[in-house]
């Protein structure tokens, strides 16, 4: 136990380093994955019947597959179709588009919650088509979104610790670079694993207290099945 | 001579600081029907789980027979065998047909050989009136149809008494019928019941004593002619009164 | 690389990736089935204790506790890596398990228990008969998706150099220089995977759906 804390306290900044470089990946991936999910779930809902099973093709395929192939698939694939990125660019663009399929999905059940009748309210006052999605259901769907999307941002941490075995030097990357050196890979990674569950719990107390803030009484989803 | 089932002595019951009900002593002879009525939350139920060792008295002893129940070291479980308890909501398994809830108990407590466990559970489920719907699943019977296989299900495991905790508050009104007529039957043939029941017909008719709990504590009790016209109790009139009003309308313009 | 060849590498790579997902799957949810029963029907010190094996379990990332069992399994017995990643991999999905089944036997009503206890049974016997068989049954749906997270997860034993899939894919791709095509390839068969499995669980849900349940 000692020398476990003697590793702990070693190599604590060499940690905060690589988490750092995790929770950048989360945010990014976050937010990439926000912007193409809200996009994807459109799409899925209003779009034309093409764009529609383009969208459900996309979401089958990205929840269907593990991140670690869509990730190789990037990195060490595109480069063969001309396109080379950076390990840090591609495991963005893996987390951030394998993110937006679930987030897609988060959207959909907010919006298909909110039902027919408010756009049906927004055609009646002379909004258009695209202007009711973007002034009247859109901005009550993130609200009720909330609740179910809160597991995404932890679920996304979580993922992001295997862009190490493309060289991206997260959080798992140092604890390996410990193991290595140390020749202790259990104390290594358990204490890295230590980190990830402060990152984790911190996180879960941020989203319980947003949803808190966030709720509106008697504005609620039907309550999923368990 | 009257050979008592089952005796109560000082029971009482607390949750915590709450006292549900203090100092409940009671007999139910042999052959007896005997019906407790009572303002809802007077603890009615919580004597029936008590009486089942669903939940543990904490003052008091009951006796099956001569048998102490409420000792140390009693067995829970083969206690239970002997006593049948009918819920309000029926409770029956869901996810087993009318015969194999019948013929659970027979099967893994009784430890019956599957074949005898089928006859006796067939012939069980006949005498509630239901043997043509042993292979329906509870939802796909009525409210008073599974109360009947929960009935059937109780009487399989041939018990010295039969609980009954307000076994037609359920149901539709058109259904309350059947189940009654079950229960009258059982009455006739002999068996040793405790119900809770807010229905006066059946009690006026069935009942050998009623017994009137609330508040915790036993008021009055005595056959019914002389608890319906002379109570000695003007809360036994009043509750009485009201409750014939609510549930007796039918009894009273025969 | 010859086509037969290619197909070869491919199949016994689709062998690793089921194996591993049959080891790890069932013994996450024995586990995780005892667990739930613990944290569920014994007392508070169980309860306080799997609720904290839930928590850490499922706030570290799976790869991190897979490195983790993996070198402290494959430290005191001596298995191959393919049996000690599955194993892992199983320990990891217990935690979610546990979740699943507690969450399936909490909405099985507490009504049930007590009939059962009615009729005479004991706490055990009216847990394997009557709690068991309909916690299970709601336990499918979101069971289904974790079985499809399993597939997904018995990737990342490919870290631990399993010749699933994934290293197959690697292989291919290095000695065809074939990249995308050989990573398009596995990501195909995980899909294929993922897919029939959530199909079967679906017939079988179907087919153990209790007629009418209210
Ligand atoms: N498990 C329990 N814990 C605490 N209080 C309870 C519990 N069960 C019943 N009670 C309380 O005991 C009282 C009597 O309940 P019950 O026996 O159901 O009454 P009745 O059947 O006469 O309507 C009620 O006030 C109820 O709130
Ligand atoms: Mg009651």
């Amino acid at each position: 136990m000692a020398d476990w804390l003697q590793l702990f306290q070693r190599y604590l900044p060499d940690f905060l380093k690589g988490a750092a470089v995790t929770i950048e990946l989360t945010v990014v991936g976050l937010a990439l994955g926000f912007v193409v999910g809200i996009l994807l779930a459109l799409a899925r809902l209003y779009g034309p019947t093409w764009l529609k099973m383009l969208a459900i093709g996309y979401i089958e395929l990205f929840r269907g597959t593990p991140l670690l192939v869509q990730l190789f698939l990037i990195y060490y694939g595109l480069p063969s179709l001309g396109v080379t990125l950076s390990q840090t660019i591609s495991a963005y663009l893996a987390l951030g588009l394998n993110s937006a399929a679930y987030q897609a999905e988060y959207f959909r059940g907010a919006i298909q919650s909110i039902g027919a009748s408010q756009m049906t309210a927004g055609r009646a006052i002379g909004l258009s088509r695209w202007k009711t999605i973007w002034f009247i259901i859109l901005p009550q769907a993130l609200r009720l979104m909330i609740p179910a999307w809160s597991n995404e941002p932890i679920s996304l941490l979580k993922t992001t610790a295997v862009v190490f075995l493309i060289a991206v030097q997260d959080l798992m990357a140092k604890a390996k670079r410990a193991a290595t050196a140390t020749y202790d890979p259990i104390g290594s990674y358990l204490a890295v694993a230590v980190v990830y569950l402060v990152m984790v719990i911190i996180l879960n107390w941020g989203l319980k207290y947003l949803e808190r803030k966030t709720t509106i009484p008697g504005f609620e989803m039907e309550s999923k099945k368990a | 001579m009257a050979k008592p089932i089952l005796t109560i002595k000082n029971l009482t019951k607390k949750y915590g600081e709450n006292v549900i009900f203090h100092d409940i002593s009671l007999t139910v002879n042999e052959g007896d029907t005997i019906v407790i009525i009572g303002p809802s939350g007077t603890g009615k139920s919580t004597l029936l789980r008590c009486i089942n060792l669903l939940t543990c008295a904490d003052d008091g002893q009951i006796w099956l027979d001569d048998l102490e129940i409420t000792a140390k070291g009693c067995d829970d479980d083969r206690v239970r065998q002997h006593i049948g308890m009918v819920f309000q909501n029926f409770l029956l398994f869901n996810h087993l047909n009318a015969l194999d809830n019948v013929m659970l108990g027979l099967t893994k407590v009784k430890h019956m050989k599957p074949d005898e466990a089928r006859v006796k559970a067939l012939r069980e489920l006949e005498r509630v009136g239901l043997a043509d719907r042993a292979e329906h699943y509870p939802g796909q019977l009525s409210g008073g149809q599974q109360q009947r296989v929960a009935i059937a299900r109780a009487l399989a495991m041939d018990p010295r008494i039969m609980l009954f905790d307000e076994p037609t508050s359920a149901l539709d009104p058109e259904l309350i019928g059947e189940v009654l007529e079950v229960m009258r039957k059982l009455a006739l043939e002999g068996m040793t019941m405790l119900v809770v029941t807010h229905e006066m017909g059946f009690a006026r008719e069935v009942a050998d004593r009623i017994v009137f709990l609330e508040k915790g504590s036993i008021v009055e009790e005595g056959p019914p002619d002389e608890l319906f016209y002379r109570p000695k109790h003007d809360r036994t009139r009043e509750f009485l009164w009201k409750i014939t009003e609510l549930y007796g309308k039918k009894d009273e313009n025969k | 690389m010859d086509v037969a060849k290619f197909l070869q590498y491919i199949a016994s790579g689709t062998a690793y990736t089921v194996g591993v997902t049959l080891i790890a799957l069932p013994s996450g949810l024995i586990l995780g089935t005892l667990l739930a029963l613990l944290n569920v029907y014994s007392g508070k010190t169980s309860k306080a204790l799997t609720n904290l094996y839930s928590t850490v379990m499922r706030g570290i990332p799976p790869i991190v506790l897979l490195f983790i069992l993996y070198f402290i399994v494959s430290g005191s017995i001596n298995l191959s890596p393919f049996l000690a990643g599955s194993i892992s991999l199983g320990i990891v999905s217990s935690a979610y398990q546990m979740e699943i089944v507690r969450g399936a036997i909490l909405s099985v009503s507490g009504g049930q228990m007590m009939a059962a206890r009615a009729v005479g049974m004991s706490k055990r016997q009216a847990i394997r008969n009557v709690i068991l068989p309909q916690t299970l049954r709601l336990a499918i749906p979101p069971w289904s998706n974790e079985a499809a997270i399993v597939i997904k997860d018995s990737s990342l034993v490919y870290a631990l150099g399993v010749p699933e899939i994934l290293r197959r894919a690697q292989l291919i791709s290095a000695s065809t220089q074939q990249p995308f095509l050989a990573y398009a390839a596995a990501a195909v068969i995980y899909f294929i995977l993922v897919f029939i499995t959530s199909r079967l669980l679906d017939g079988l849900e179907k087919q153990l759906r209790i007629p009418a349940n209210p």
